[in-house]
């Protein structure tokens, strides 16, 4: 069943230094199923945020339209959690009210917003931290916050714009690997914006290769690879071997084109 | 934890480097203090002209106790005059810091009243608020009202003037999270745009609270009979210098007493920036 449309997005920024449009996102349609772990894949700068944005309702589209669950979306909204490529969080609230911000929003008495945010905070596996502010926490750790929060709100999708960018390399293999855990166990549509192939491989059942700017979708494919993912296994590397043979291709045709 | 490591653990000496440190502080003013003395005891200007600091601690002692009567008509009023200039101060800068945070928070966050409202406040904000002194006057008679006024005018604009800059340097992303789980533009404002402004709206306050000290002294000085502003000025005309010194110290005080208020009131409202302040890097 299709969870999210996008037909015929078209995105184009003034640049008022300049006194000129720039195409960010150049007629894009995609449709993305119910439970899908979808990752948009694509060099920096290629719009793929900019469409990741307005799929959250952050930015409106030039033209074309994007449904969420058959509503078009117009504005952001709690039916589409956002994890940020920064943790942005409210840094004068803890972890629990971080976690329970939308549950304070919609009016619900603190003892039930903190056993609500409790479990998805136990979930992340951020247990004895509830009373830490976001600045006594590492990055890893406010990602988590992060995570929680938008699962707390039980949306019907997530969207991640390059969540563990800022991560190094050992908490980032850590955070992927809960991620898809989590994924597996509640079963919620996930779009996961990132420019590294193996984040993607690793990550997405469905991977959408995006090319530079203005952003087309040059590749849209299944990647059923079971889980867990083995990143050395000769699968894997046949996937990786077909995404970066894209990439080169694109990058082969931009320059003939300059 | 830093706390408790150091409990488990006393450095060597704490308590010298403790007594130390309180040294290094006084050493200045103390030595300013002992050679205003010997200055005033020399004889080279008129003791009256500039009384010594025993004779300035001796006049504050009378106005504040009645102890020897030597300050005639102000033995023991002390307390009086500083709750009348304290409470001008306070409902000054309370109405000020009031409408400061509204009109700001309303400057920042909206296209629409920055383009009405905020020329006309950039205009009023350059005049001197002492210079409204005639208008006060006559608008507002001799007494605790345009004082208050003054105040008003003195600690509005650096709170305005903070507060919106609070407002419009706010991480937009906060912003989008807060939509994002389904805040409305009011909870937005409430619940995300004026806590993330408070670390500036408290450094609004912080100025304002010192205009407002000198405008409640200047005022008082001017368009009211009571207030330790009054004293100053009244003491001035009877000779007085030692009261007149004593008033200016009164004064300093109350003005740092209120900053701290304002400082512990701020450190328990932005707990949260604890951990990232320059303040508790250095323990």
């Amino acid at each position: 069943m299709a969870e999210i449309v996008i037909s015929n997005i078209v995105k184009s920024f003034t640049d008022r230094q300049r006194n000129a449009d720039i195409l960010a996102v150049d007629n894009v349609s995609l449709t993305i199923n119910d439970h899908d772990f979808v990752c948009l894949l694509g060099p920096s700068g290629c719009g793929k945020s900019t469409l990741l944005n307005m799929i959250a309702g952050f930015d409106k589209p030039t033209s074309g339209r994007i449904e969420v669950g058959g509503v078009v979306v117009q504005k952001p909204g709690a039916d589409r959690g956002v994890v940020f490529q920064q943790p942005t969080l409210m840094p004068w609230l803890n972890v629990a009210d971080n976690v329970a911000f939308h549950l304070k929003l919609s009016g619900i008495r603190k003892a039930e917003r903190r056993a609500r945010a409790q479990e998805f905070i136990d979930l992340v596996g951020l247990k004895g931290f509830e009373a830490h502010f976001p600045s006594e926490l590492s990055g890893g750790m406010n990602q988590r916050v992060g995570i929680a929060r938008a699962l707390l709100m039980n949306p019907r999708v997530i969207l991640m714009d390059e969540p563990f960018a800022a991560l190094d390399a050992q908490t980032k293999i850590e955070m992927q690997e809960e991620l898809v855990q989590i994924w597996q166990r509640i079963r919620c549509t996930i779009v996961f914006v990132t420019h590294s192939v193996d984040e993607a491989l690793l990550l997405g059942n469905r991977i959408a290769v995006m090319s530079r700017r203005p952003g087309r979708i040059r590749d849209y494919f299944d990647f059923d690879m079971p889980r867990p993912r083995d990143v050395t296994s000769p699968e894997f590397n046949e996937a990786k071997r077909r995404v970066l043979g894209l990439i080169r291709d694109e990058s082969r045709m931009s320059r003939q084109a300059a | 934890m830093r706390a408790a490591t150091e409990r488990l653990y006393p450095a060597p000496g704490l308590a010298w480097r403790q007594i130390q440190s309180k040294i290094e502080r006084i050493t200045v003013p103390l030595l300013i203090l002992i050679g205003w003395e010997a200055f005033s005891r020399s004889g080279y200007l008129p003791p009256a002209l500039l009384p010594p600091p025993s004779a300035v601690l001796a006049a504050l002692a009378d106005w504040m106790f009645a102890i020897d009567g030597s300050t005639q008509d102000y033995a023991g009023t002390w307390i009086r005059h500083v709750l009348a200039s304290s409470s001008r101060v306070a409902a000054g800068f309370g109405i000020a810091a009031l409408i400061g945070v509204i009109i700001g928070t309303g400057i920042g966050w909206s296209r629409f009243i920055e383009k009405t409202v905020e020329p006309t406040l950039q205009m009023l904000r350059p005049i001197p608020p002492v210079s409204w002194i005639p208008l006060a006057i006559i608008w507002f008679g001799i007494a605790d009202k345009p004082a208050i006024f003054l105040v008003f005018l003195g600690s509005f604009f650096p709170i305005l003037m903070n507060t919106i800059h609070g407002v419009k340097t706010i991480d937009r992303n906060l912003i989008r999270a807060g939509a994002m789980m389904g805040a409305s533009e009011r909870q937005l404002l409430w619940n995300v745009v004026v806590p993330a402004a408070l670390p500036s709206i408290f450094a609004g306050l912080r100025i304002g609270v010192g205009s407002a000290w000198m405008l409640t002294v200047t005022a008082e000085m001017v368009a009211v009979k009571s207030g330790v502003g009054y004293v100053l000025w009244d003491t001035y005309y009877f000779l007085r210098y030692d009261m007149v010194i004593a008033s200016m110290v009164s004064i300093g005080l109350l003005g740092y007493l209120s900053d701290i208020a304002i400082k512990l009131l701020m450190n328990r409202v932005l707990r949260w920036q604890r951990a990232s302040t320059i303040q508790s890097r250095e323990g």
